[in-house]
């Protein structure tokens, strides 16, 4: 039974955070938020993340661990009487790793590329490939879910929480190029399980507003053409 | 009932070595399918739609890929033998956290080395040996990442050493004389069986290497 100091790195805006924040949520975990400033790392984030430099850092009791999923890994390893986040079926568990890892390594790459297109070619030959990797993971869903209601089954598990924690961007793309990227046509199961996702109980404080999210994203393309890649 | 167990790899790939290692580390017996990579299988298309790429271990029929999954799913299948990932989760995260560094910085930077030339090649020699020296500060006085214990961490990187007659080579560089730690690691890795008998020839996998090369128009 794990006790102790727990604390969270993190900006509200960042889904990696958010994935954190919705993992010690299912667990019912207290943490302390310590909000790092947009464009500005705090000592305190350097000294615990001195290699990647990045949030999310989740500091248990004066330990760092880093990287998003491995720190809901961790989370799921550590409190053990909460609800599981991982599958239980070591193969469960390794496909929910694998799609984990294709949204961060193939799918939501895209969606930057999709920010930093130049041109009417290059936004609609982005908004192509995402839509096909949303078709992708629309079948991994129907897979994976065997017919409940989340990635993960009855109740959000780690598949769930790695893709979720994007929907706040998503939204956002979609408003300010109004089009639709998540589309009932295309991907009807993912537009259900979407609304499900965002109205958990573990998710539904966690994103900031789609308002607050497009301020944001106004101020860091004027920086950098780019919203958080951390 | 009997486990079936597959394994579609590439000889020459640290990837595919890392399952080997892990397979033999539990005792697994298992059927290799050696894949060419420039005509690839009809059935490494199946089973892996999305990326096309080995390793895949195939169990009773069921496909997993991704090389570090794929060691997480034996230690977790087969737990009576030889655990890989420690039984602390804050050491698993650890472990965890540098094998995705591994992931994300070896072999890209690796290729930098032995596809490129010029400053583009220079800039990777240093970037590459940055990223082997924060390894040998993770591996401190151990004998092994997992500490007195092969482990996880100490799959996921030990394969690469195969590569490095090749970085060496291209690179013209020691690794050895900037590591040395590193390289001891290696070698004692090497003095299990589990692990050497998946090391593929460093010669071999330099001559690939530039086969490779030539096959992609480099040089």
């Amino acid at each position: 039974m794990a006790t102790g100091d727990v604390k969270l790195l993190g900006a509200g805006a960042s889904p990696y955070v958010n994935r954190v924040q919705i993992a010690l949520n299912i667990k019912s975990e207290n943490y302390e938020f310590l909000e790092e400033k947009l464009g500005s790392k705090s000592e305190l984030l350097l000294k615990s993340n001195p290699i990647h430099k990045k949030i999310p850092v989740l500091i248990h009791d004066d330990k760092p661990i880093c990287e998003s999923l491995v720190i809901v890994q961790y989370i799921d390893d550590v409190w053990t009487s909460g609800p599981s986040i991982l599958p239980s079926d070591p193969y469960d568990r390794a496909i929910a790793r694998f799609w984990a890892a294709y949204v961060d390594d193939k799918w939501y790459p895209l969606m930057k590329e999709l920010w930093m297109a130049e041109g009417e070619e290059a936004r609609a030959a982005a908004i192509e490939k995402i839509g096909e990797g949303l078709v992708v993971l629309e079948e991994a869903f129907v897979k994976c879910s065997k017919g409940k209601a989340f990635f993960g089954g009855d109740s959000i598990g780690f598949l769930d929480i790695a893709f979720g924690s994007f929907l706040g961007w998503l939204k956002v793309t979609e408003k300010m190029g109004e089009m639709q990227l998540l589309s009932e046509a295309k991907t009807p199961n993912l537009v259900e399980w979407a609304e499900r996702f965002c109205c958990d109980d573990a998710v539904k404080d966690v994103f900031p507003k789609t308002e607050k999210l497009i301020e944001i994203f106004k101020i860091m393309q004027a920086r950098a053409k780019a919203p958080p890649s951390n | 009932m009997a486990d079936e167990v597959v394994l579609l790899n590439s000889w020459a790939s640290p990837f595919g070595s890392r399952v080997r290692i892990a397979l033999a580390e539990k005792g697994v017996k298992y059927e290799i399918k050696e894949e060419d990579l420039f005509n690839k299988s009809p059935l490494l298309l199946t089973v892996n739609p999305v990326h096309n790429k080995i390793p895949v271990l195939i169990h009773n029929g069921k496909p997993i890929c991704e090389s570090l999954n794929i060691v997480q799913y034996i230690d977790e299948v087969w737990r009576g033998k030889s655990p890989l990932l420690p039984s602390d989760p804050y050491q698993r995260a650890q472990a965890r956290f540098w094998a995705d560094f591994i992931d994300k910085k070896i072999y890209e930077t690796g290729k930098k080395i032995w596809r490129g030339k010029g400053e583009q090649q220079e800039t990777a020699k240093k970037e590459l040996i940055e990223i082997f020296k924060l390894l040998e500060g993770e591996l401190g006085d151990k004998p092994y990442f997992g500490g007195n214990n092969f482990g996880f961490l100490d799959i996921a990187l030990v394969p690469f050493y195969s590569r490095f007659y090749t970085l060496e080579t291209t690179g013209n560089f020691s690794i050895e004389a900037e590591c040395p730690k590193l390289v001891a690691w290696a070698k004692r890795c090497l003095e299990k069986e589990s692990v050497s008998k998946s090391f593929p020839d460093p010669h071999k996998v330099y001559e690939f290497v530039l086969l490779v090369n030539k096959k992609l128009g480099i040089q």
